[in-house]
């Protein structure tokens, strides 16, 4: 790996924004993968998720990982986000839910209200 | 705010933005709005759009043209206008935003910033999100005495406990001259009930490598450890990575990002030991010994780590660095209190309807932590105190909900702010017995060094057993008073100087507590087992049955409209038919 | 049983130590052997190897980290993390932070104890089960927590917590 020069860091950055909004795909799905939410079961949505994405042939589908989402309690937890959308944390998961969820909101790209938590982001400062 | 982002450039975004500015102009409002252009907000598809705070309204397909009618009505008779506003996708119950639900609406991330948008395991996507943009400015931009002077003025304190400035700690290292020095970073989080550090560890490493290179140019340090617990093998395993894939993109090692700073970074396991988290102890431990602390002066700033001049911040702290040095310290001070500045990050655990992690600017009352953002006390039952500062710290009661929540108000209740676990109790939770646990726990952890923590500490807990066993004697608090002011007065460490505020604190708060198990052998809270007598009070008893379901013993006699019995022969006192009873009718 | 107690007995309980557990020890000490402040890792390493710190290891660590016994010793006893007694094929490990605490995780501990017939720390006779006690494993969300090898359990009830455990075999 090339070491990095400070124009670098600035390009990183921006073809990163541009890749996520325009080349890539169209849902990007993050599974909160800290101890608790291990702990409580994520990698077990984390394959059914894969389960279900390898059933559904669907090619402009991300998956991704990501720490504690500060929920504990609510865990396992999912965040998805479709272009065009608001990005949709659902809580509390189990199996059954994340297949109803990846045929609803990932295939057909209708939110799934009963089990979704909150639309949008966090503020950061 | 309004979108910057591709998708909203191309909707036009940047003509609503000049719109806005002439508008503003026009009603003599550009002093108190203030625009600020946003990377993507995601809503590309209903661009542009733009978010105004601090009612975090969102409008989307805003038009220039539309922009006066927008100003008018928001900006001066302060009502949202429906028209633009976010309507979520058709469906018969819509999601909430962030907003609606109190447990994201009170926190304010900072340190957490990244928490839930990258994948800790992907530099690219730390970098995306303005990582090491900091560390450049720093070692490009910056002397070491700027970056003093910027973190000084910031008023960051220590995220670990004691709350030192960190400027002022970087300061005197600095002006130690020596050509081997270390920059350290506390992973050794040690409170029970505290998870802040691990989950920074474990979302968003780069942040704390991050922090690292901007503190080790700041003393001229070029050789960190990161001291980590064994316990956390997850948060070992993506520092693990984030430090190669760093060394990898040439963000650590030699010459940084081409600027001739060396910065090398190893991760030391902990192997168990609370006292670790103390800094001279810390650093015996790096150096392979016992984890002993010892007497300071010399500090560790001229003579830490291998004899040499050290800096060692905790995880928290460090985190919270790139943003100040990117965004300056007087974006930084804009929030807390007069003197916490910033945010905190707190671990809210215990009878809350909502645990989790949170963060929020200092000076949020206890009452908005307690009952918005962790959703009030489970099963409806009564807020009774909440723990902050763990073995440390002490027992904030009820009464004094609206504290705000910063060093130096939560130092007048007597805990102390600590490192951010926050337990709540409700009334099912034995004050004493509450500072017996914590006894037990610095009784263990204790290294033994010196008297009064050793032996002092042993002490109290002798007679916290004896009080919750119903031994009590006339005098005891007495006791407990005076033993703990001797311990937190002649103790070494801040371990055994603060070992004792769990007990006086209960104390001091729930004495009537300690009275009801000296002098009536009774345990309000039915919790110290040798005190509750397992007998029915039949005044009470609201006949309902729950206990009788609830007994795994076959001890509860109960018919429907009787009052209930506990057969004292079959009883194993598992105390399943007091958790049951909702009328604290089992005495 | 103390931690010397203990130690002192495992010394003269014929501790077996294969040679193929030497020859990944040797390999660790000659890794560190030359790096200032190596033992804690060393420790940590030579217990992956043997499961727990035997006497006998630690006495030939010392030797090959030119040290004096009763510094590995101090050591390996000053930190929770080492074990000086054998654990069993499955580590129970209850969570007794503050927030397992209020919600009442010593009553587990105490069931484990009077139905598995043993003492923090120690081991069944059949060496199935040992029991330990930690502080705070960081899932406070999931509050009491049991942790079974590599298993974590939340929300765990004292009155079921051995219907957990005999699902271990």
């Amino acid at each position: 790996m090339a070491k990095l020069t400070i124009a670098d860091l600035k390009k990183i950055k921006e073809d990163y924004h541009q890749g996520l909004r325009e080349g890539g795909f169209r849902v990007k799905i993050t599974v909160h993968m800290g101890t608790c939410g291990i702990a409580a079961g994520a990698r077990g949505i984390m394959n059914t998720i894969m389960e279900e994405l390898a059933k559904s042939n669907l090619k402009d589908v991300a998956i991704t990982t990501s720490g504690c989402a500060g929920l504990c309690s609510q865990e396992p937890m999912t965040t998805i986000e479709t272009t065009g959308q608001p990005p949709i944390k659902y809580t509390a998961l189990t199996e059954e839910k994340m297949r109803k969820i990846f045929a609803e909101h990932v295939v057909a790209g209708r939110p799934v209200t009963e089990y979704a938590l909150v639309a949008g982001h966090e503020t950061t400062y | 705010m309004i979108c910057a982002g591709t998708g909203c450039v191309a909707n036009g975004s940047l003509k609503v933005k000049d719109a806005l500015e002439t508008e503003l102009i026009k009603r003599n409002l550009q002093k108190e709005v203030k625009i600020v252009l946003t990377g993507c907000n995601g809503f590309c598809a209903k661009g542009p759009v733009m978010v105004v705070y601090p009612e975090d309204i969102f409008y989307q397909l805003v038009k220039p043209e539309d922009v006066p009618h927008l100003v008018e009505e928001h900006f001066i008779k302060g009502r949202p206008v429906q028209k633009f506003l976010y309507t979520p996708p058709a469906d018969k119950n819509t999601i909430p935003v962030m907003n609606d639900i109190p447990f994201f609406k009170h926190q304010v991330l900072r340190a957490l910033r990244n928490r839930s948008l990258i994948d800790a395991e992907k530099i690219e996507e730390y970098i995306a999100r303005d990582g090491y943009m900091a560390a450049a400015k720093a070692l490009t931009e910056m002397t070491p005495e700027q970056i003093v002077v910027e973190m000084k003025k910031s008023g960051l304190r220590g995220r670990g406990g004691a709350g030192f400035l960190t400027g002022l700690k970087w300061e005197l290292c600095a002006r130690v001259s020596g050509d081997i020095k270390y920059i350290l970073c506390n992973g050794d989080e040690g409170d029970p009930g505290a998870f802040m550090d691990r989950s920074v560890m474990e979302a968003d490493p780069h942040s704390v490598l991050e922090g690292m290179i901007i503190a080790a140019k700041a003393i001229n340090a070029h050789y960190g450890y990161i001291y980590v617990r064994a316990e956390y093998p997850l948060a070992v395993q993506r520092l693990q990575l984030a430090i190669e894939s760093a060394k990898d993109h040439g963000l650590l090692g030699k010459d940084i990002l081409g600027t001739g700073f060396d910065l090398d970074l190893e991760i030391y396991q902990g192997a168990g030991a609370f006292v670790c988290g103390e800094e001279t102890a810390l650093m015996a431990s790096i150096e392979g010994k016992r984890g002993m602390p010892r007497a300071k002066p010399p500090f560790p700033a001229v003579k830490g780590l291998w004899q040499r001049p050290s800096v060692l911040n905790n995880v928290e702290t460090f985190a919270n660095i790139p943003p100040i040095i990117l965004h300056g310290a007087d974006w930084y001070a804009s929030l807390g209190t007069e003197k916490s500045k910033g945010t905190k990050v707190f671990a809210l655990s215990g009878a809350l309807n909502n645990i989790g992690l949170v963060e929020v600017p200092m000076g949020t009352p206890l009452k908005t932590i307690i009952y918005d953002i962790g959703g009030g006390i489970k099963n409806n039952r009564k807020f009774k105190a909440v723990q902050m500062g763990g073995p440390s710290g002490g027992c904030i009661p009820g009464s004094l909900i609206d504290t705000p929540v910063d060093f130096e108000n939560i130092n007048k209740t007597g805990a102390i702010m600590g490192s951010g676990g926050m337990v709540v109790m409700d009334e099912t939770t034995c004050m004493p017995a509450m500072a017996k646990f914590f006894l037990e726990f610095t009784e263990d952890e204790s290294c033994g060094k010196c008297v009064p923590c050793r032996i002092g500490n042993k002490t109290l807990l002798t007679i916290l057993q004896r009080i919750t066993n119903g031994e009590g004697r006339e005098g005891d608090i007495e006791l407990l008073l005076d033993l703990s002011q001797q311990i937190k007065d002649t103790s070494l460490c801040g371990l055994g100087q603060t070992s004792p505020n769990p007990v006086l604190t209960t104390i001091k708060y729930f004495r009537d507590e300690y009275e009801a198990h000296i002098k009536e052998h009774r345990c309000p809270a039915r919790v110290c087992t040798p005190l509750v007598k397992f007998v029915v009070d039949q005044s009470k008893c609201k006949k309902c049955g729950q206990c009788f379901k609830a007994c795994p013993a076959g001890a509860l006699k109960w018919e429907k409209g009787q009052v209930a019995y506990i057969d004292p022969e079959k009883c194993t006192k598992c105390k399943s038919c007091i958790k049951a009873c909702r009328f604290w009718s089992i005495d | 049983m103390s931690t010397e107690a203990a130690a002192e007995q495992t010394a003269t309980n014929n501790e077996v130590i294969l040679p193929e557990m030497y020859t990944r020890i040797d390999a660790i000490i000659e890794k560190y052997k030359d790096k200032p402040g190596s033992l804690i890792p060393v420790l940590q390493q030579a217990q992956e190897v043997c499961g727990y710190l035997p006497h006998l290891v630690q006495r030939y660590i010392a030797k090959g980290m030119n040290m004096s016994p009763s510094v590995v010793f101090g050591v390996a006893t000053f930190y929770s993390y080492f074990t000086l007694v054998p654990r069993g094929k499955h580590v129970i490990r209850v969570c007794l932070g503050t927030a397992c605490y209020v919600k009442r995780s010593e009553e587990i501990i105490e069931k484990i104890k009077a139905e598995l017939d043993l003492e923090v720390g120690e081991i069944t006779r059949d060496k199935k089960y040992s029991l330990e006690a930690v502080r705070c494993l960081g899932a406070c969300g999931l509050a009491p927590v049991v942790v079974i090898g590599q298993d974590t359990y939340g929300d765990v009830a004292a009155t079921k917590v051995m219907d957990i455990i005999k699902k271990y075999d």
